[in-house]
């Protein structure tokens, strides 16, 4: 099969979630494309916009609905703010899936905690809701969330949704302060302190800003969190997502095809570093 | 090298065996002279081959010489190795049709011609088993990549002659082709020794009722070969890689090449392993089709490290460092074996000659 063969999908539904950023539902056009597509929770697609370019975007629906794929872009830049752009019935292309995800199994039966920063999350989104289709099978859910400012706090309306499942926190915090926000006013690992955790049954999944990340991984590790339960969703620019194209190395690793979801005790020597 | 059941081909039969590949309906390539350098070029006979030359390569230099005026092969390597033939420098990958009914997709990779490559030295060799392990016997096999490589046909010569920049022996990958050619010639005093490696290399061979070799002749081959070996001055110390490249991260000699790298690429574009590409949109301007064509890029690029509002390697000391350390230590990793083969050419052909060798050394240095 060639890795780089382009598959025609529509548009059929497109989602306003805040100002920028929306959720597309794609459909292949192919019956055969669409029956033999399969993926597991926190891998991504190569989306393609003609005459504009490809970006990688993590698909966000449940992997056990894999005829609906849903995505959720973020306006930053060139390719993005076409798609941006695009409507219900409008055509895309989509290559995939590719690379690993979270570690949605190992994480069965464990306290699971997420720890995210930044402008929105949504790689990290698909696997918190696929966890809560399935909340009997996980253990406590604690979601942390730091942003910057108030106003990037993006889906408030999706962390009170959160907030209401059966033994599950969600604490957010934010660098400064804002006349509406009566959470935390500080940075996420802050919010480490208020929780209870029991280190030896967690698993921990971050997706953000690498230093964040970074400094997460470092907290919960002296916390007790062993580095082998620590995942971290990584970023690099990527141009083929099959580990082809070099863009996406880190130390040893391909970001698309090694991760993008990545073991801490595997990564931590190659962060905060630039090969 | 010498294990191999080899003949004698005398100087004027050298054109018998370029025909007897042509006849098999290959497009000879061979390194001819143009601007001022050798460069793979179509060739019918034996004539247009470079006779006579030499060239004389040092950090930031390369030029053609008067050499031996009946050897052909005196031009060790050019600035282009097997890779622009397999990895193309420019690859359609998908053609984009956008109809009212949507967009189709068309990502047939195209025949490509039965060609012969004479002339392929050990180095080249080695670095095009090392693009195969990348492009096709990886997770994700590249369809462009092997089309072109199965149309290959390859007529190696043992080199007899290094240039200061060359340090394969060094590197375990040469001055003698061990495997992964069709044919290989050693060029001597009077004529060729010439052997198979492959059922089409031994079907031409048959094909021209040429003696075996005797001893003398082998012997004088086994000589120039380990002559050329025992002639490279330089070498990198592999013993300690990959972790020493890795540790050496934080070292301040990156600052020191970085005043001197003019971050140009051209040690990435000539390298015969380098891998790096981006994927270009070009639609046309009308619009209604468009390409995605694939470019050879490298880590020498702002593009390449650069994700939104953020670049991973914003200045020459972070990519000239990204370079040395995936070509010798990630580069283990990932496949298995170093990154680089020791043909020289990312020292030959740096604008300001710097020397991957010596900054090996002044890295890997213990106490800095
Ligand atoms: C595995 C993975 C999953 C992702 N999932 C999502 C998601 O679910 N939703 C979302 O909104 N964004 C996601 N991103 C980020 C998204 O790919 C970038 O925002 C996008 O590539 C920006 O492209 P642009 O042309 O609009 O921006 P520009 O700033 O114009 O970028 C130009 C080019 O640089 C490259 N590039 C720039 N930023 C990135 C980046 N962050 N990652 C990779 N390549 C980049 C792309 O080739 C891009 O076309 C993901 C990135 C990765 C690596
Ligand atoms: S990252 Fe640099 S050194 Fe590595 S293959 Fe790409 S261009 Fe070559
Ligand atoms: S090392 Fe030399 S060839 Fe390579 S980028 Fe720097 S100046 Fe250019
Ligand atoms: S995206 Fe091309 S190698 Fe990873």
């Amino acid at each position: 099969m060639n890795p780089y063969a382009i598959h025609a999908a529509r548009i059929a539904e497109k989602i306003q979630e805040a100002p920028g950023i929306y959720t597309f539902r794609l459909l292949f056009e192919d019956e055969a494309v669409a029956s033999a597509f399969a993926f597991a929770g926190g891998q991504f697609n190569m989306l393609y916009v003609a005459g504009v370019g490809e970006i990688p975007i993590s698909i966000v629906s449940d992997p056990d609905r894999a005829r609906e794929l849903d995505h959720t872009i973020r306006v930053v830049g060139r390719v993005s703010e076409v798609m941006g752009n695009l409507q219900e019935g409008d055509t895309l292309g989509i290559r995939g899936p590719f690379g690993h995800g979270w570690p949605l199994d190992e994480a069965r039966g464990r306290d699971v905690l997420v720890v995210t920063g930044g402008l929105g999350c949504a790689p990290v989104a698909g696997a918190i809701e696929y966890i809560f289709r399935r909340r009997e099978q996980y253990g406590s859910v604690k979601i942390m969330h730091g942003v910057k400012k108030p106003r990037d706090l993006l889906f408030r309306e999706r962390f009170d949704a959160w907030r209401q499942h059966p033994d599950t926190e969600v604490l957010l915090a934010s660098d400064v302060a804002g006349r509406t926000w009566h959470y935390h006013i500080g940075v996420v690992t802050e919010l480490f302190d208020e929780v209870e955790m029991e280190p030896e049954r967690s698993i921990v999944m971050m997706c953000g800003p690498e230093v964040m990340m970074r400094l997460a991984a470092e907290h919960m590790g002296r916390r007790g969190v062993p580095r082998e339960r620590m995942y971290l969703s990584m970023e690099r620019n990527m141009q083929c997502g099959i580990g082809l194209c070099g863009h996406c190395q880190i130390g040893p690793y391909f970001a698309c095809k090694d991760g993008p979801v990545m073991r801490y005790d595997r990564i931590a020597p190659f962060l905060g570093r630039d090969v | 090298m010498t294990d191999r059941c080899a003949f004698k081909l005398p100087r004027d039969r050298f054109d018998d065996l370029l025909q007897a590949i042509r006849q098999r309906n290959y497009l000879l390539l061979a390194p001819v002279e143009r601007d001022g350098s050798v460069m793979w070029g179509e060739i019918e006979g034996s004539r247009e081959l470079a006779w006579g030359k030499a060239d004389s390569q040092a950090p930031g230099s390369y030029r053609l010489e008067a050499g031996h005026p009946e050897r052909c092969f005196e031009v060790t390597h050019g600035p282009q190795s097997l890779k622009s033939l397999t990895f193309s420098p420019r690859q359609k990958l998908v053609h984009v049709r956008c109809g009212d009914d949507g967009l189709t997709f068309d990502s047939e990779a195209a025949e490509s011609k039965p060609t012969a490559v004479i002339g392929v030295r050990a180095c080249d060799l080695a670095a095009l088993k090392m693009q195969e392990r990348i492009f096709i016997e990886g997770e994700y096999a590249d369809p462009y990549f092997k089309a072109r490589r199965e149309k290959l046909l390859l007529v190696a010569v043992n080199c007899t002659r290094a240039q200061p920049t060359c340090f394969c022996a060094s590197m375990g990958t040469g001055p003698a082709a061990e495997s992964g050619f069709d044919l290989v010639l050693t060029e001597l005093e009077e004529g060729f020794l010439v052997a198979a490696g492959s059922r089409t290399g031994e079907e031409i061979i048959a094909s021209l009722n040429l003696d075996a070799a005797g001893e003398p002749e082998q012997e004088e081959a086994r000589q120039a070969v380990e002559a050329c070996a025992a002639s490279q001055t330089r070498s990198i110390n592999t013993e300690q890689l990959p972790q020493a490249m890795y540790a050496a991260h934080d070292h301040p000699h990156w600052d020191d090449i970085a005043s001197r790298c003019l971050s140009c690429a051209n040690c990435t574009m000539v390298c015969p392993t380098c891998f790096c590409h981006a994927v270009e949109e070009v639609p046309t301007l009308s619009r209604d089709e468009s390409e995605r064509i694939r470019v050879w890029d490298s880590c020498f690029t702002p593009e390449h490290g650069y994700i939104h509002g953020k670049n991973m390697r914003p200045a020459t000391r972070e990519r000239y460092r990204m370079w040395l350390t995936h070509k010798l230590a990630a580069w283990i990793d990932q496949f298995g074996s170093s990154g680089c083969v020791g043909c020289g050419r990312c020292i030959t052909w740096c604008p300001v000659g710097i020397d991957l060798t010596a900054e090996v050394a002044a890295l890997l240095e213990k106490d800095a």
